[in-house]
């Protein structure tokens, strides 16, 4: 037994052993297949993961382009906007340089207007009046014309003045009569405290029809309401200078050859009757 | 645009042309001119107006008359009445606003001062 069972014990063991050794072989089979088959996984993530970053770059680099030229757009943008706003405000400055024009303008059109609206001596000076006071503002002043016998300029029309109160000045007597005899207007410096000075007016602007002066305008007090003299109110005095001279002198003109025609009228009549 | 009929009431012919040149820039104004308060007021009865601007000082009735007669007719309670006056003082314009005016405007005026008081006063746009 002792052989026999030694030797048939050796190769059950033997048996087993190799049993259990191909169970090992094919358990390291598997696992090699497993290994390679997580390998080729993994190749495949990273391949995927490789690819996919790619287009995240790609989409990236196109977004921060993008983002480039959205932010380049909006410094133009806003460039402009600014611009805008810039000749916003110049379109609002040149309003109102316009209105003051158009006002002004308006003014200018509306006394030129009237003044050569009639022949009628006092009706020219009413409408003179109506300009100093609505247009121009002015509470007390006189309109005076020279009288050419005596060579002395005497008040025809006055506003919130008696024609008495003011002195007939002789041409280049006192600061009036010098204006007269220049022929240049004349603005007082200061108008703070003024008080009414017959020979030292506010202003004097001196009728002219070219260098002849026929009379003088003279302001001595203005409205409450008008503290000085605005850009129109010269351009006024400058229209009324020579246009109320032109409209004055030709309804004297007028005054006058209505005159002699009904005096000459009146010798027909006495002729032919 | 609707039709608005305004009357200028105004004894200075030049006056009257400049308040007539500003309110031309709003279309669609029919301008009605009175020489003094009662003409004025004879103008009212024929025409329903939108709109007065008148001056103070005037011969026959002056216009703070014409605003108190025209406050006392119904009809014209609440029609906009717009001063335009060489009194600047501010007696002068409390006294105008009590009897009834909406605005008060001294000469010498901006023609853009009463076409902003027109259309303010007519609800109309700048």
């Amino acid at each position: 037994m002792s052989e026999q069972d030694d030797d048939k014990s050796a190769s059950r063991r033997a048996e087993e052993f190799l049993q259990v050794f191909k169970r090992g072989a094919d358990f390291t089979q598997d696992l090699l297949k497993e290994n390679e088959r997580l390998r080729f996984s993994l190749l495949q993530l990273e391949g995927q993961l490789k690819s996919s970053s790619g287009v995240d770059n790609d989409e990236t680099m196109r977004m921060r382009k993008r983002i480039e030229e959205l932010e380049k757009q909006k410094e133009e943008i806003l460039g402009r906007a600014r611009r805008v706003e810039e000749e916003n405000a110049d379109f609002a400055n040149r309003y109102v340089e316009i209105e003051n024009e158009n006002n002004m303008l308006a003014n200018l059109y509306i006394a030129s207007y009237q003044l050569h609206s009639t022949l009628d001596f006092r009706e020219v000076l009413q409408v003179i009046t109506e300009i100093i006071i609505n247009l121009i503002g002015a509470e007390e002043f006189a309109i005076m014309l020279l009288d050419e016998k005596t060579n002395k300029l005497q008040a025809v029309m006055t506003e919130g003045l008696e024609i008495s109160e003011l002195p007939a000045i002789a041409i280049g007597d006192g600061l009036v009569g010098q204006m007269a005899k220049t022929g240049e207007n004349y603005f007082i410096d200061q108008m703070d405290n003024y008080e009414r000075d017959f020979h030292h007016p506010l202003v004097a602007i001196p009728l002219k029809i070219k260098e002849r002066v026929i009379g003088v305008i003279v302001i001595y007090k203005l409205l409450v309401q008008k503290p000085k003299f605005a850009e129109v109110d010269y351009e006024l005095f400058t229209l009324l200078a020579g246009h109320a001279a032109t409209a004055i002198f030709s309804s004297k003109l007028y005054s006058e050859s209505e005159r002699k025609l009904s005096t000459i009228q009146g010798f027909i009549d006495l002729l032919t009757k | 645009m609707s039709n608005y009929n305004v009357l200028i009431v105004e004894d200075s012919p030049t006056m009257r042309q400049l308040i007539v040149f500003a309110l031309k820039r709003i279309r669609g104004l029919n301008i009605v001119e009175a020489g003094d308060g009662v003409d004025g007021l004879k103008k009212l009865s024929a025409t329903k107006f939108d709109m007065i601007l008148t001056d103070i000082n005037m011969p026959i009735m002056d216009g703070l008359k014409l605003v108190s007669l025209v406050r006392s007719d119904p009809n014209y309670a609440a029609v906009p009445i717009v001063i335009i006056t060489t009194e600047g003082a501010n007696e002068d314009k409390e006294r105008a606003i009590a009897l009834g005016a909406n605005a008060y405007i001294t000469k010498p005026i901006q023609t853009t001062q009463i076409l902003d008081v027109a259309r303010r006063l007519l609800n109309l746009p700048a």
